[in-house]
């Protein structure tokens, strides 16, 4: 009785982990079929205006990047504190704020900063969308600083003091560096998430047809594209979406592999 | 002679009522190895662990009594639990060093490893910090070893090694003190061999003081063994008399094994 209870179990949960698999499957193989047949190299040459993609791609890692630039400091100088100087009820209130905005809704982040900044600037703009990316980015850059210097181990910190080297030198030169690896794994699959957002960009980078660096106008987004041409009535545009949304799965994942990577070549 | 000198000396952890250790007074002769020895839980690595403030690391905690330092190069001895300065405790530790239990390499390679100490404490010469970090090898018994891999990774190395390397990069900033934390419990029998040999060596430049559970350990090489037992000093005395001819009764019955 017990062993069929047991297969039982088993079987239920094979089936639920395939059904599970078929759908990111699925989604997959779709994206693909769609993507590729109306991918073509010229979508890297020419801009949206010119039916091409190469103006959001640029954008969008620039976008991200900005975002990086801000949330990555940031995030990891909170993530130190908190492991290393943060004690007591204030450093846990920091953290489960920290976790709270983790778990906030992108569009929401979207609509604070158009409150804070695109309305008082008069107007969307690609610092707008840098740093509402950068929101969504700083509570993960923080949890996984915390967490990976919370792994090394307290001797390391005892060693270096020790030694007679003063405790911001032990976290730069030593603590910091044990946690690299996890850090930087962390830091990638961060940039991974936040470079396929759309919601945050949808009300504060809006995105643009043509080619721009101007980070004061409304900014390039290939995210947001693809929600344009995906509402546009005509079959090209259409097309046109799926390519750019093949083209972003592949960054995704591409990103989140060397992330994997790194992290499975640490020892 | 001693170069330290505890004398009255208690300590209790934050958020406890009851000190950890109870009026305690043991010197640490120079040029010489002192054991302490004790059943877990007497207190003897929060001693080891007062006499470079390593504790510190952790606020709160309270100090009674005086640990004296000797400054060998003034000949003024300076009571260390005064100190409140951060400079002063760094200057403290250059002084004091320590190994641990667990081997603790840097994540940099095995030449930065060594260098680390000399360069926090503002060696920037290049010639001679490749000097002292050979001779800091070679005081360390690795430089056989290492010579040829200065640049790789210390991660690489294995335990025993690594705690050679660990010794190394205390030594290379000539302190005049080295607490050791059980440095081999967690090694071979080989690579403990190999580090007992060092110790006995060491003890030509340096005064070492060592926390260890190996009773063979403390017999083999340690010149004065200190007896602790639950934050008390039992006895302290010539290695020789503790293990052949005790005048406690609990000495006596926990080196014969009858109890801890």
């Amino acid at each position: 009785m017990r062993l069929l209870i047991n297969k039982i179990f088993l079987a239920l949960s094979v089936l639920s982990a395939l059904i599970g698999l078929a759908f990111l499957g699925w989604i997959l193989i779709t994206l693909f079929i769609k993507g590729l047949s109306s991918f073509h190299f010229n979508l890297f040459l020419n801009d949206l205006i010119e039916g091409g993609l190469r103006n959001l791609i640029i954008g969008q890692f620039i976008l991200a990047g900005l975002a990086a630039a801000i949330g990555i400091p940031l995030g990891m100088a909170a993530g130190i504190y908190l492991q290393e100087y943060g004690r007591g009820r204030y450093a846990t209130l920091i953290r489960d704020l920290s976790d709270i905005m983790m778990s906030a809704p992108s569009i929401v982040i979207g609509a604070f900063v158009y409150a804070v900044v695109v309305v008082p600037t008069g107007g969307t703009s690609g610092f707008a969308g840098a740093i509402a990316l950068a929101i969504m980015m700083i509570p993960v850059v923080i949890n996984t600083t915390d967490n990976m210097l919370s792994l090394v181990p307290r001797e390391l910190r005892e060693a270096g003091i020790a030694l007679g080297a003063s405790k911001y030198r032990v976290i730069i030169d030593i603590i910091v560096k044990a946690a690299k690896v996890g850090i930087m794994t962390g830091i990638l699959l961060a940039f991974a998430r936040i470079i396929g957002e759309t919601a945050p960009l949808l009300f504060t980078s809006e995105t643009s047809n043509y080619f721009s660096l101007d980070l004061t106008e409304s900014f390039p987004s290939l995210t947001v594209s693809i929600y344009d041409l995906a509402n546009e009535p005509e079959e090209a545009s259409r097309d046109l979406a799926w390519a750019a949304s093949f083209i972003l799965t592949v960054l995704v994942l591409v990103i989140n592999l060397t992330g994997r990577f790194i992290t499975r070549n640490k020892d | 002679m001693s170069v330290m000198n505890i004398k009255k000396f208690s300590f209790t952890y934050p958020g406890v009522e009851h000190p950890s250790l109870r009026n305690i007074t043991l010197p640490i002769e120079k040029n010489k190895i002192t054991a302490l020895i004790g059943p877990s839980g007497c207190g003897k690595s929060t001693l080891l662990r007062s006499m470079n403030r390593i504790h510190d690391v952790y606020p709160g905690n309270k100090y009674d009594g005086k640990i004296e330092l000797l400054d060998i190069e003034s000949g003024k001895s300076n009571n260390i639990l005064e100190i409140q300065k951060e400079n002063e405790l760094i200057q403290l530790r250059q002084q004091v060093g320590m190994i641990f239990q667990k081997p603790t390499p840097f994540p940099m390679s095995i030449f930065d490893n060594v260098a680390y100490g000399l360069k926090i404490a503002g060696l920037k010469n290049k010639t001679e910090l490749a000097d002292r970090v050979e001779k800091a090898l070679k005081d360390g018994a690795l430089w056989k070893e290492v010579h040829d891999r200065l640049g790789k990774s210390a991660m690489g190395l294995s335990g025993g090694q690594q705690q050679r390397l660990c010794i190394a990069r205390a030594v290379a900033v000539k302190p005049e003190v080295l607490l050791f934390d059980e440095p081999t419990s967690a090694l071979d029998p080989i690579s403990t061999g190999a580090i007992e040999e060092l110790l006995v060596e060491l003890k030509k430049d340096i005064s070492i003081a060592i926390v260890t559970h190996n009773m063979q350990q403390a017999s083999r090489i340690s010149d004065y063994t200190a007896f602790m037992y639950l934050g008390d000093l039992i006895e302290y005395d010539k290695t020789e008399n503790i293990f052949l001819n005790p005048k406690e009764k609990q000495t006596e019955d926990y080196i014969t094994g009858r109890f801890g």
